[in-house]
């Protein structure tokens, strides 16, 4: 077996806005087309757009929207098949999913975690419900669903702990989950699912897509915002990990849930430059898609 | 109780008495992993015997497993049928339910909260996941569905003031309907789990600091002092990981009248995987209620803006 690859990673956010908005037929609910969300819409068909010439066989997601205290947590059941409504915005997301899992990643996954000294669990009962952050993600960025997935829970290690302590249990399971793919030969697409900046309001217009409400909750927020994509565009993830735990505090992050750190500890803290695809808002919170090429094979952690 | 007899009883609601259960699965699918979760189990199992007898026409529950970013949310869905997996316990099973809900109350509900100026919203959609923690509450109260129910979601944003007004609110619906009710606060005590896998008979309280503040607010609730505990939530909160700021308790207090005048029991105590489980009983007792000190404020309505900060769309910015 030839040794595998992270084929791009890729910070792909999961409001359930945003597969509303789209109207896919899986989805119960039908938006109007008043287009608050337009922007975001846009980047992803401009990241799936870059994602064709590549080619990967699975899709890697780390989501917020499935939370677990003991350890972290990956499906391992071969499909999973039924309706995800979400319990935050049910009157926008009711989707209808039938997918595959890649089994054997998953389980290489839960062990090379397990070597590296976290808690593992592999969820193998067919009934569990798929949560929407994995299902946005993954419907936005690969809509066909044409390929399995594996998707890893979000431990509440940020919350339980710090988030200091919470950012060095999600880089080595990032680690991990480079090893897994590279012993197992796959080519993967790895998706950190995660949010920026993360104060909602807490109304909804008559019409949720109505452009009018739509904006960032507040200028400190959208200045956070644009200092963390300044360090990804500059390829300075070291930094913008040094301020993860004042990004996560001071703009009430959704990276708090670990899915950006996990994202970098699988390319290996890229000191290389991402593209930004685009950013925009929803329900307040700040959203980019954001894309790296894989780095180099052994990573450069730190810089002068 | 249906809408065609409601209007018999309309002026006469009241809250016969609140309980505090906790929402961990084990409890419910698991109850022989260790002697504990059994008691706990059965505790819950007599604390609904006794509903069955009390006249309890509706049970309100707040669930602090149930979260919620739009203002707060009610189960609005007469007939709840789904399946649920727990997100942490998957490995226990799967807990099959179809529920009783009283869609009616729900509507109502949620008129009082909006007439008190929250964010109030009904949820009716087939298979929206019922939490956890309501299911075990409600398979173990009411395992058959003789008594009609309502559940609101913990919203992430509301501190002490919304929820305090969500449990006035709640008060309001009760009055306006007729109904006798009984509370249901679905809450662990100290929340803090084990974050490993421990064999179940290893289970304990995950640390004596918060077994002490469990013991404490329990022994102040056995007092019936329910309003105090209410005032204590912060503290208790902040010094033993209460679930979700032990909100649930905030409701409880506002729904039950925000006294100390009750019968407290404590039927139960136990750890659920390093969590502090409590099964708690009030009813309203005949004695005046002490004259205590009390920080808190007392909000009728909500009037907070969270908008202060908020970007003006037409802001140049
Ligand atoms: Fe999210």
């Amino acid at each position: 077996m030839s040794q595998g690859s992270i084929v791009a990673g890729c910070l792909a956010p999961h409001p359930p806005h945003l597969v509303y908005a789209a109207n896919p037929p899986q989805n119960e609910p039908r938006s109007s087309g008043a287009g608050a969300w337009q922007g975001l819409l846009d980047a992803y068909a401009s990241l799936r757009g870059s994602l064709e010439s590549k080619e990967y066989d699975v899709l890697v997601v780390h989501t917020p929207h499935w939370r677990t205290v003991v350890g972290h947590h990956v499906l391992a059941c071969p499909e999973f098949k039924g309706l995800s409504v979400d319990p935050v915005f049910p009157n926008l997301f009711r989707f209808h999913y039938d997918l595959r899992v890649d089994v054997e990643l998953a389980e290489a996954m839960a062990e090379e975690g397990e070597a590296a000294g976290l808690v593992m669990k592999t969820m193998r009962n067919p009934d569990f419900r798929v949560d929407y952050g994995t299902l946005t993600c993954c419907h936005l960025v690969r809509p066909e669903w044409d390929l399995p997935i594996v998707a890893l829970s979000s431990n509440r290690a940020y919350t339980y702990f710090s988030s200091e302590y919470g950012d060095r249990e999600m880089l080595i399971l990032g680690e991990a989950t480079r090893r897994a793919i590279e012993k197992t030969g796959r080519k993967a697409l790895v998706l950190g699912s995660c949010s920026l900046s993360h104060r909602h309001f807490t109304e909804e217009p008559a019409d949720p897509e109505d452009p009018a409400f739509e904006h960032i909750h507040n200028r400190n927020q959208a200045l956070w915002d644009e200092r963390v994509l300044g360090h990804m565009k500059m390829g300075d993830c070291a930094t913008l990990l040094a301020e993860m735990p004042d990004f996560i505090d001071q703009a009430v992050s959704e990276c708090a849930e670990g899915s950006l750190t996990w994202l970098l500890g699988a390319l290996g803290i890229p000191d290389w430059p991402a593209t930004v695809h685009g950013y925009g808002t929803v329900i307040g919170t700040g959203n980019a898609v954001v894309e790296w090429e894989p780095g180099p094979p052994t990573a450069v952690e730190g810089r002068p | 109780m249906t809408g065609s007899n409601r209007g018999k009883s309309a002026g006469s609601g009241a809250v016969l008495g609140g309980l505090l259960v906790p929402g961990k699965p084990q409890i419910l699918l698991d109850p022989d992993g260790n002697p504990g979760w059994r008691s706990l189990h059965d505790s819950m199992r007599k604390a609904g015997e006794a509903l069955m007898e009390n006249g309890t026409e509706l049970l309100v529950l707040y669930s602090t497993q149930w979260t919620s970013i739009i203002g707060h949310q009610f189960l609005a869905d007469p007939e709840p049928k789904w399946t649920r997996v727990d997100e942490d316990f998957h490995e226990l099973g799967t807990i099959d339910y179809h529920l009783k809900m009283d869609a009616e109350f729900a509507e109502s509900w949620r008129q009082k909260a909006t007439d008190r100026g929250l964010t109030a919203r009904t949820v009716a959609y087939e298979g929206f996941p019922v939490d956890t923690g309501s299911l075990v509450a409600l398979k173990l109260l009411n395992p058959e569905n003789r008594i009609p129910a309502c559940v609101v979601s913990c919203n992430m944003y509301a501190d002490r003031a919304e929820t305090v007004i969500l449990g006035k609110a709640t008060r309001d619906a009760v009055e306006a309907l007729g109904l006798k009710v009984t509370a249901v606060a679905v809450s662990a005590l100290s929340n803090r789990m084990w974050t490993r896998f421990i064999d179940p008979v290893d289970d304990r309280i995950h640390s004596a600091k918060d077994d002490e503040w469990n013991r404490k607010i329990l022994e102040i609730l056995g007092e019936g002092r329910l309003e105090d505990v209410s005032q204590l939530a912060r503290e208790f909160s902040s010094q033993a990981h209460g679930d979700n700021r032990f909100k649930a308790i905030w409701w409880l207090s506002a729904l039950m009248g925000q006294d100390n005048a009750f019968q407290g029991r404590v039927l139960d105590y136990q750890a659920v995987w390093g969590t502090g489980a409590g099964v708690v009983d009030l009813v309203p007792a005949r004695r005046g209620s002490s004259n205590l000190e009390y920080d808190e404020d007392d909000a009728q309505t909500w009037g907070g803006d969270r908008g202060v900060l908020s970007s003006n769309p037409g802001e140049a910015t």
